[in-house]
């Protein structure tokens, strides 16, 4: 088992903010990577730095032992790394079979593909994922018209279209019906399971993400707080005392 | 009727309205071809104002940069063309039947090449903006140009160039520019038809509904905004050449660059009919087009005002356009639906077939 994600001592500030103080983490291939933390403890703003949608302050961040920190947001994308986004980011004004099409992987793409059409495999394949996250029935509906949920369920679909090696996942549950959310999570194992899609996940739900990531770091004011196993996180004192505060533990002791 | 045929029919229509207006209708032949060159500015706006929701003010340079190329090119072949354009058409220069053509045709591949040169490099500068800056960027972009070719005794400065006379009869003539003019403007819309169906469509309106996200996706962006600006570069070149060989005489700022006419005209025709349809541009070109032309001729005094209004009354109650409004009102005419067949068959094992197929998938591209 390798480490797809190597991050060695990310720094990045906003001012006098520091978001992310020399975080240190690996993701390992083919498991299910979970990152927790109270709001404001820089988890999105590691994201970010993953992803290249800004320049970190120090440190070194390889993405299959290759330095990617320095690349533009799209070449990153193109090696098979993605992100979906807190606020779900979806082509709001195309239908879903559309948002699925253009989410193909573009890593190869050249001049003259520009202006060919889409092979009915691939069509095939846009039509099964959409089947995998249910929105099958919906497929010729305007996304934008599609309700929250949906439009995350969209948003996931089309990131796997895009055939990632690793994704990276901003609260995947956040404004789904629990209902729903079983669903989720069941398609993102599969996701890991049958397609070999590596994932790294925020989530503030924590019976979710204890039941779904194999480890888990916590966050905290921009600094590792702690690592290791759900077990070993539910119970890590600095991580209830992070997330309850201390004093909250210790009146109801 | 079944589907294929209806499908065709509007396209097979347009083509034949083209051939046959000329035919029956000899004394506006120079109207319909100001019709098609309209249809044509709506048409290359639209690639990057509606499809990609980059709103261009500046799209006229390119149509006069072809006017300038193919009238240097024109002259310079034959002639010395400083010393051409110093005698503001005083000399009397004969071009023979042959040299005429030749230096057309050489001329009219010279302006679409060096218009779409021209958007490569203007697009490398300013793509960098966005919304209302980069509006405001290319607005610049036309008003200096204009400007600029005005200063350029090379090019006859402010008194402009006499082009070379059509060696022919005068309804010949017409009917010529028409016939080019209706070509290149049904190539274009061809051309446009295809690439919209395939993956140049979808990345464009990808990047109309957003463009970070598109970035995030992997999708190259730039090379999609550049090509897409190089192909309405490429025709309004042509199509300036063509306009200022019909016209006869060009000078910068009401023939070549007419920014607040024609290169705000695009603009409204687009959002007339209905901007990010294929259909919208020719509809809204032909509604505009003959307003304009029915008020010059009824309303004259008050044809300024008239187009006013129909341009306040188009973008407060019309949003959407012509197109965009049908498409609204009747979202399952354009399949706009859900699949209820497929909700109807959904089997209970939901689950299990498609992940099996996908998974097969994801092993053989391995």
């Amino acid at each position: 088992m390798s480490a797809m994600i190597e991050c060695e001592g990310v720094s990045k500030a906003f001012g006098g903010v520091i978001a992310n103080n020399e975080i240190t983490l690996e993701v390992p291939e083919g498991r299910i990577t979970g990152l927790i933390g109270p709001n404001g403890s820089g988890k999105t703003t590691l994201f970010n730095s993953i992803v290249g949608y800004h320049p970190i302050d120090a440190g070194s961040i390889k993405f299959e032992g290759r330095e990617i920190s320095d690349l533009r947001v799209q070449q990153i994308a193109r090696l098979g790394l993605l992100r979906t986004f807190q606020q779900t980011r979806i082509y709001s004004k195309m239908n879903c079979v559309d948002n699925m099409l253009i989410s193909v992987p573009h890593r190869t793409q050249t001049y003259r593909a520009m202006f060919s059409k889409y092979p009915p495999e691939v069509t095939e394949r846009a039509e099964d994922l959409l089947e995998f996250v249910g929105l099958y029935e919906k497929r010729f509906l305007i996304s934008g018209n599609l309700s929250f949920g949906q439009q995350k369920l969209l948003e996931f679909a089309m990131a796997l279209m895009n055939e990632p090696k690793l994704l990276l996942l901003d609260e995947p549950t956040a404004g789904i019906n629990p209902t729903l959310i079983n669903g989720l999570i069941d398609r993102l194992r599969r996701a890991t399971s049958e397609l070999g899609v590596t994932l790294f996940v925020i989530e503030h739900n924590m019976p979710v993400i204890m039941g779904l990531a194999d480890n888990i770091y916590c966050l905290a004011n921009g600094r590792l707080l702690a690592h290791g196993p759900p077990e070993k996180i539910q119970n890590d004192q600095r991580v209830i005392n992070a997330y309850l505060g201390a004093h909250y533990y210790l009146d109801s002791d | 009727m079944n589907t294929r045929l209806r499908r065709t029919l509007p396209f097979a229509g347009l083509v034949f309205a083209g051939i046959a207006a000329p035919f029956l209708f000899p004394d506006y032949t120079f109207q319909f071809t100001v019709l098609w060159v309209m249809i044509l500015f709506a048409l290359t706006w639209d690639i990057l104002g509606g499809q990609m929701g980059y709103n261009s003010l500046g799209n006229i340079a390119f149509f006069g940069v072809g006017m300038y190329i193919c009238a240097v090119v024109q002259i310079g072949l034959y002639y010395d063309v400083a010393q051409y354009t110093a005698s503001y058409g005083a000399v009397k220069v004969e071009f023979t039947a042959d040299q005429y053509f030749t230096g057309l045709a050489v001329g009219l591949i010279a302006a679409g090449l060096g218009a779409m040169v021209f958007s490569v490099i203007l697009g490398w500068v300013v793509f960098g903006l966005r919304g209302p800056y980069f509006a405001i960027g290319t607005l610049g972009v036309a008003l200096s140009a204009g400007e600029l070719t005005g200063a350029w005794d090379y090019v006859g400065g402010g008194g402009g160039i006499a082009l070379p006379i059509y060696p022919g009869e005068p309804d010949d003539r017409s009917l010529f520019f028409y016939v080019l003019s209706f070509t290149l403007t049904i190539i274009l819309f061809f051309l446009l038809r295809w690439i919209y169906l395939g993956r140049f469509g979808l990345a464009a309106n990808a990047i109309r509904d957003d463009e970070e996200k598109a970035e995030g996706m992997g999708i190259h962006t730039m090379r999609y905004k550049t090509v897409g600006w190089a192909i309405a570069a490429f025709f309004l070149g042509i199509s300036g050449a063509l306009f200022g060989n019909m016209i006869g005489f060009i000078e910068p700022l009401e023939v070549a660059f007419p920014t607040v006419t024609f290169g705000l005209f695009m603009v409204v025709m687009c959002l007339l009919g209905g901007r990010g349809t294929l259909w919208g541009p020719v509809i809204g070109a032909t509604l505009f087009h003959t307003f304009k032309e029915v008020t010059w001729i009824y309303l004259l005094g008050w044809q300024w005002v008239a187009l006013g209004a129909l341009i306040v009354v188009s973008v407060v109650f019309f949003q959407q356009g012509i197109v965009g409004w049908v498409k609204e009102k009747w979202p399952e005419k354009f399949g706009i639906a859900v699949d209820d067949r497929a909700l109807a068959e959904t089997d209970p094992d939901l689950d299990e077939a498609p992940s099996q197929r996908l998974r097969r998938q994801t092993e053989a591209a391995q």
